[in-house]
């Protein structure tokens, strides 16, 4: 199996400069945020965004702003995928007569998980399929955040939301979340990887990997939103570590069908050491839970994380 | 040398495109439009024509990998029908409003339910509010023409608007027709082979945000921006269509007449239906009526004062429209005609027929009726009447 490199072994690898500017409009503590400002760093400004409809476009363009210092489209919120696919083919033609300078862009699609595993599958799973040389990024807060803290197909077993709510006979959402990073895999793709903003190293490396592949490469990144998850914002961080300590959220890079473990847990930490600080969790009983406990160990399990 | 090909006219669409040397073509298949789109399939598996090719998985993909495309500087070109463009619809507006100079065929079908493949005009002007320029082709050689003239007209940096190229379903994509096909060398004198790079494009070496949030301080200026520049391309439209002429020898207007000379009733319509109603025409014209017929060309943006000069004359207007305004007040070419006549000096009867919903044929016989009942006075001028089996 080949040994994915390190682009960036420390803090000092990345650059000083960033091309996610200051003055957008997020909210304290979001993990959108500090994600896609590592993942440019990473990236560098030869480099294409696309973004769907979502916080990261509400927050970052609001006209005549932007905080954007690479080239940045935003189309529609199903379509992100498509718009790149014209990108990646209409530079490809471009560069075959002549008409635009021959060197590597990257194009990175920056897109939510409603706009990813909901609205937008569709679009990317024809992006996927097809083979464009592209990187789709997926930021996922678990919910429709921009419009409220809706429900989407990411968000987790028993997780309030304004559209999962919690009563007399209902606890919250009633599925659990959607394995996104697994969809794209299925699609045998080169490239798929999840991240979150705690590893920020592991998180550049795999950006910078997913956009070195050639094809299409899915990096699926898990990013806290104090807002949504009913959580003080400095410990956003936190959080995004604790969800890959409780093994919630493992950190994995699949290359070529061969999955590999980018941050090894020795111990799991109990997954109520995730759940207990964010709101969205507070009316869980021990029992629930217990019941999302064995569900992170079989997760877990198939990973072969002990 | 051009020259004189036999051609189906779903090809002679998929030729233009070749010609125009499009850099990249997005497709999804849907009848009756489908045969183009194999069409360039074909033309570049064969290396006779040199893009990208992308088989996306829906219509509303098609739009959006064509503005992805035309956004780093690619000349694209799409085709659609019925239930595709309705998709595409949400789509077809950001196209539009963000300048991408993207043309696309369509051939028009009637929207479901029921699930119905034919011809009608229900589709797009289900979308007639895009913002887009629409043009509407009779037959293989106009449908040739007018696509390689809309990369002309839509990439002209007064414009910078897609266009799309109507014409009838089945009847003006199935059928083989007579097609003047002008060599390499004439189109080149005519169009680039490529679109002028410019420096409103995605490209790293000069950053651009497209797609910003419109707040309801800017959003009503961006959007008479769009209405001011769809209006203003009447004129490059006319511009470029006489300098097709000036090339190729064929002349298109915005609005056509047919024996409209000492006509004091006409029928306008857009599209096929065009050379049957010709036919009646002539039938009604050997028994001594002064009847005549308007094609109309050009249909958004709407040619109001080409529109007024045409039929200045005339006591009578026939609207033929192949949709209905469900729940409206007919038509939507008679409600525009009305209004553009209402409050005018004019005092021009206007009577609106419906015909040809879901691929009914329309026959001269039919064109014959319509102007009998009209003219001994059965169709109030207020209302809108449909022409189905037993009524008309």
């Amino acid at each position: 199996m080949a040994v994915s490199r390190e682009y960036f072994k420390t803090f000092r690898d990345l650059p000083r400069e960033d091309w996610f500017i200051y003055g957008h409009r997020a909210c304290q503590g979001c993990g959108e945020a500090t994600a896609v400002r590592i993942i440019l760093k990473a990236l560098g400004p030869n480099t294409i965004v696309v973004s769907p409809t979502g916080c990261l476009e509400i927050v970052s363009s609001p006209f005549p702003y932007s905080s954007w210092a690479v080239p940045w489209i935003h189309v529609a919120f199903e379509n992100a995928a498509a718009v790149a696919s014209g990108i990646e083919a209409g530079l490809k033609v471009l560069r075959r007569k002549g008409l635009v300078e021959d060197r590597k862009v990257n194009i990175v699609v920056l897109a939510g998980d409603g706009g990813t595993v909901d609205i937008g599958l569709q679009s990317l799973s024809g992006a996927l399929e097809r083979g464009h040389d592209f990187l789709y990024v997926c930021l996922d807060n678990e919910a429709y955040m921009n419009t409220g803290i809706q429900r989407s197909g990411s968000t987790p077993f028993m997780a309030w939301t304004t559209t999962s709510q919690v009563g007399k006979v209902r606890k919250g959402n009633l599925t659990w979340k959607k394995n996104m990073a697994a969809i794209a895999a299925a699609h045998g793709i080169p490239y798929v990887a999840t991240a979150t903003t705690a590893y920020p190293l592991d998180l550049a490396n795999k950006a910078r990997r997913g956009a070195e592949v050639e094809g299409p490469a899915y990096l699926h990144v898990l990013t806290p939103c104090p807002t949504g998850w009913r959580l003080p914002p400095e410990l956003s961080i936190e959080i995004s570590r604790l969800a890959v300590q409780t093994g919630f959220f493992p950190l994995y890079e699949i290359v070529d069908g061969q999955l590999r473990i980018t941050v090894e847990i020795r111990k799991r930490k109990p997954v109520a050491e995730y759940l207990k600080p964010q709101g969205r969790f507070r009316h869980l009983t021990d029992e629930d839970i217990a019941k999302i406990q064995e569900q992170v160990d079989r997760e877990c399990a198939k990973l072969g994380i002990p | 040398m051009g020259k004189i090909i036999a051609v189906e006219d779903a090809h002679a669409a998929a030729l233009a495109a070749k010609m125009a040397n499009v850099d990249v073509v997005a497709a999804y298949p849907i009848t009756p439009q489908t045969h183009i789109v194999e069409e360039l399939s074909r033309m570049v598996a064969e290396g006779e024509l040199d893009a990208e090719y992308i088989n996306v998985e829906s219509e509303h993909s098609a739009l959006s990998a064509c503005i992805g495309a035309s956004a780093v500087g690619a000349r694209c070109f799409t085709a659609t029908a019925g239930q595709g463009l309705a998709l595409m619809h949400e789509i077809l507006f950001i196209a539009a409003g963000n300048r991408f100079p993207i043309v696309m065929a369509i051939a028009n079908r009637c929207l479901s339910p029921n699930i119905n493949i034919w011809g009608d005009q229900s589709d797009i002007m289900s979308s007639r509010d895009c913002g887009w320029i629409q043009i509407f082709a009779e037959n293989a050689q106009e449908i040739f023409d007018l696509i390689l003239a809309a990369f002309k007209i839509a990439e002209d940096e007064r414009v910078m608007l897609p266009v799309a190229v109507n014409f009838d379903g089945f009847y003006a994509t199935h059928v083989v027709e007579r097609m003047e096909l002008p060599s390499e060398e004439e189109v080149r004198r005519f169009l680039p082979p490529h679109r002028r790079q410019t420096g409103y494009l995605l490209n790293p070496d000069k950053p651009l945000t497209f797609g910003a949030i419109g707040f309801p301080s800017i959003q009503f200026e961006l959007r008479r921006q769009w209405e001011e520049a769809l209006c203003r391309s009447k004129q490059v439209i006319k511009e470029v269509w006489r300098e097709f002429e000036e090339v190729f020898g064929r002349r298109y207007e915005v609005v056509e007449g047919y024996r409209m000379e000492d006509a004091e009733a006409a029928f306008i319509l857009m599209g096929g239906s065009a050379g049957t109603c010709r036919t009646a025409v002539d039938r009604l014209r050997e028994k001594g009526c002064k009847v005549g017929m308007l094609k109309l060309r050009l249909f958004r943006p709407f040619p109001r004062e080409e529109i007024l000069e045409a039929t200045g004359g005339l006591k009578t207007l026939i609207v033929v429209d192949k949709h209905i305004c469900l729940g409206g007040l007919g038509g939507p070419l008679f409600n525009d005609l009305r209004s553009l006549y209402y409050g005018s000096k004019s005092s021009i009867d206007v009577v609106g027929f419906i015909a040809g919903i879901g691929g009914r044929d329309i026959r001269v016989e039919d064109f014959e009726r319509m102007f009998e009942r009209t003219i001994r006075g059965e169709i109030p001028p207020e209302k809108y009447v449909f022409l189905v089996r037993g009524e008309a």
